[in-house]
């Protein structure tokens, strides 16, 4: 993965002194780190470190207590998830939300509905343009064959592509992605990273990805933001950031905290 | 990969237009066999019929709302209002067609429920169920005080005309039957296409996951609303065309028993047939029917019976006994 940075453009996404507390729990103290257009960002840090709780603040589930979040230019610290949605910032969740009583094909035909700006009482949901929308997504995520059966059905990693499959309908500016290989066995990691990858390089897209493999993050993202205790304690190229004696002391253990 | 592909999509293609054209048709012959069978049925079975119909059609809009996942136990509420509007249009202005009195039913109705939509978008569940029954029993409640309205014996109707024809003795109980399985079937046939839409999906979507439809961009409170106001005008439609039909309103078309049995129909018919939600409202009308005949302090026993026997065998309604297992 490329990383092509130009610190001249301005970013697409700006988080700007963002804070956030549940009661004593300090979830993001003051965070500062920006994306820029085509990064592949990867967000690393242990559990309650403030990871998703940054991307639930991004997409507009949470409130932050102070700070503001820019995207694209605007300020979106106070918009709802769908206007946020609609700006051109799209999501998967660590355990995809799907709707299992549904076929895949009509998964990507209710996120191509949702995107659509008005919805038509009249224009079928299985039109042929809506139709052939969502196979060519599915096609590039591989998930052709399984178009007709029932989500309830399908194996943990198929699953966690359509997820994304459906937060790629409104081609989105911005694609954050909580986890994608969570709950997926080893030796399939790498195959669905790099069906992800290639699926989303098509588009160039600017990704910002929660991980915990560190393999993971090291082959595929092109800057490394590690978080602890609800701060930044690192922001670099991977190697930099993974080198770095806090990210080795909390995040990869690799040095004993003291 | 591209050839699998555009060979496995072209079933998918082929589905949505004929789809609509079949329904056309099937809906176009029902219509017609009924039509043809009234004329030769008792009086009294086009009468229950007609309530079968009527009453269908405010079940009709429970099962929208049932599609995104609330049941409205206080649709007696809009029934009563697009009945007392055609009622009280009659009555009061001498305006008696038939066809006109049901719309202006219906559109009264949704007059009445759109200030309460957004309030109740807000509300799942339980809740939601209460407030729409807490909004009827106080349109109950008001009807029984409004003297103008009759109180609780409420009043009755004239004989209505149809497109300008008066409607001779023998023939009144057939027409108004046409006419309310003429509105039923295009209620029927609007619902489906509605149900198949963009709209109809991502109301099945807030169904099984609110947060994901809000992440995708579609908008969770204004579906509801719409649903809500989708409800009430098929509700107003079949209140009206009720109240013409019986020739007598009264405050108990908003008491929450009537609301019950609208609930019953929809929970009968399951959410995937709109056939089904009449088929089943004809149910209720015979099972009512006969059971006050012959066993008339109990009949509501053998309705209870009987729900019980179709929730425990038939979890998806009636109507899961021609739609395959998919979500609509």
């Amino acid at each position: 993965m490329s990383a092509n940075i130009s610190p001249a453009r301005p970013p697409l996404l700006h988080v700007d002194g963002v804070s956030k507390r549940f009661g004593a729990v300090v979830a993001a103290a003051e965070i500062t780190m920006s994306v820029h257009p085509g990064e592949h960002v990867s967000l690393i840090g242990s559990n309650g470190a403030g990871k998703t709780t940054l991307v639930n603040m991004v997409t507009g589930y949470l409130k932050p207590d102070g700070g503001r979040i820019g995207f694209d230019g605007r300020d979106v610290t106070a918009l709802a998830p769908r206007a946020i949605t609609r700006l051109g910032v799209a999501r998967s969740f660590q355990i995809p939300q799907l709707y299992g009583d549904l076929t895949v094909l009509d998964n990507m035909l209710v996120a191509n509905a949702c995107h659509d700006q008005r919805l038509s009482f009249w224009q079928p949901a299985q039109r042929p343009q809506a139709i052939d929308r969502a196979e060519r997504l599915l096609e590039r995520f591989r998930l052709s064959e399984h178009r007709a059966r029932r989500v309830a059905e399908l194996p943990g990693g198929v699953r966690k592509l359509l997820d994304i499959a459906m937060a790629l309908t409104g081609a989105p500016k911005l694609l954050l992605l909580d986890e994608p290989t969570s709950g997926v066995s080893a030796e399939e990691k790498f195959p669905m990273m790099d069906t992800i990858m290639s699926a989303l390089g098509q588009e160039a897209m600017t990704v910002l990805f929660v991980e915990h493999d560190m393999e993971i993050v090291e082959r595929y993202a092109s800057r490394v933001v590690a978080f602890y205790a609800g701060r930044v304690i690192a922001d670099g190229t991977p190697e930099a950031a993974l080198g770095a004696d806090d990210v080795r002391r909390y995040v990869t253990g690799e040095l004993l905290a003291e | 990969m591209t050839a699998s592909a555009t060979a496995a999509s072209a079933p998918a293609l082929a589905r949505a237009t004929p789809r609509r054209f079949g329904v056309v048709l099937l809906a176009a012959a029902a219509f017609v066999l009924l039509a043809a069978a009234g004329y030769v049925f008792p009086r009294w079975l086009t009468f229950l019929l007609t309530m079968a119909a009527g009453n269908g059609l405010v079940s009709l809009g429970i099962v929208a709302l049932m599609r995104g996942g609330v049941v409205p136990f206080g649709q007696g509420m809009v029934f009563a209002a697009g009945g007392y509007t055609a009622a009280l249009l009659y009555n009061k202005l001498g305006f008696t067609d038939a066809l006109g009195l049901a719309v202006c039913g219906g559109v009264a109705a949704v007059l009445v429920a759109a200030p309460f939509a957004p309030l109740l978008s807000r509300y799942r569940g339980i809740f939601f169920a209460m407030l729409t029954l807490a909004l009827s029993m106080v349109a109950y409640g008001l009807l029984m005080k409004l003297d103008a309205l009759g109180g609780s014996d409420g009043f009755n109707v004239g004989r209505p005309t149809l497109l300008g024809q008066k409607l001779p003795d023998d023939r009144v109980g057939y027409t108004l039957y046409l006419l309310t399985i003429f509105v039923a079937t295009i209620a029927a046939v609007a619902m489906r296409v509605f149900f198949d839409s963009t709209r109809g999906l991502v109301t099945l979507a807030v169904r099984e996951n609110e947060l994901r439809v809000e992440y995708l961009g579609g908008s969770v409170r204004r579906a509801m609303a719409i649903n809500f106001v989708v409800a009430a005008f098929c509700a107003g439609l079949g209140g009206a065309l009720v109240v013409l039909s019986l020739g007598h309103i009264e405050p108990n078309f908003s008491f929450w028993t009537t609301s019950g049995e609208f609930v019953f129909v929809a929970i009968l018919a399951g959410w995937q047939s709109v056939a089904a939600v009449f088929i089943a409202s004809t149910v209720l009308e015979i099972v009512r029917s006969f059971s006050s005949a012959y066993f008339p302090n109990t009949w509501q026993l053998a309705l209870g019976l009987f729900l019980l026997f179709v929730i425990r065998f038939l979890p998806r309604g009636i109507g899961s006994l021609w739609t395959k297992r998919r979500g609509h």
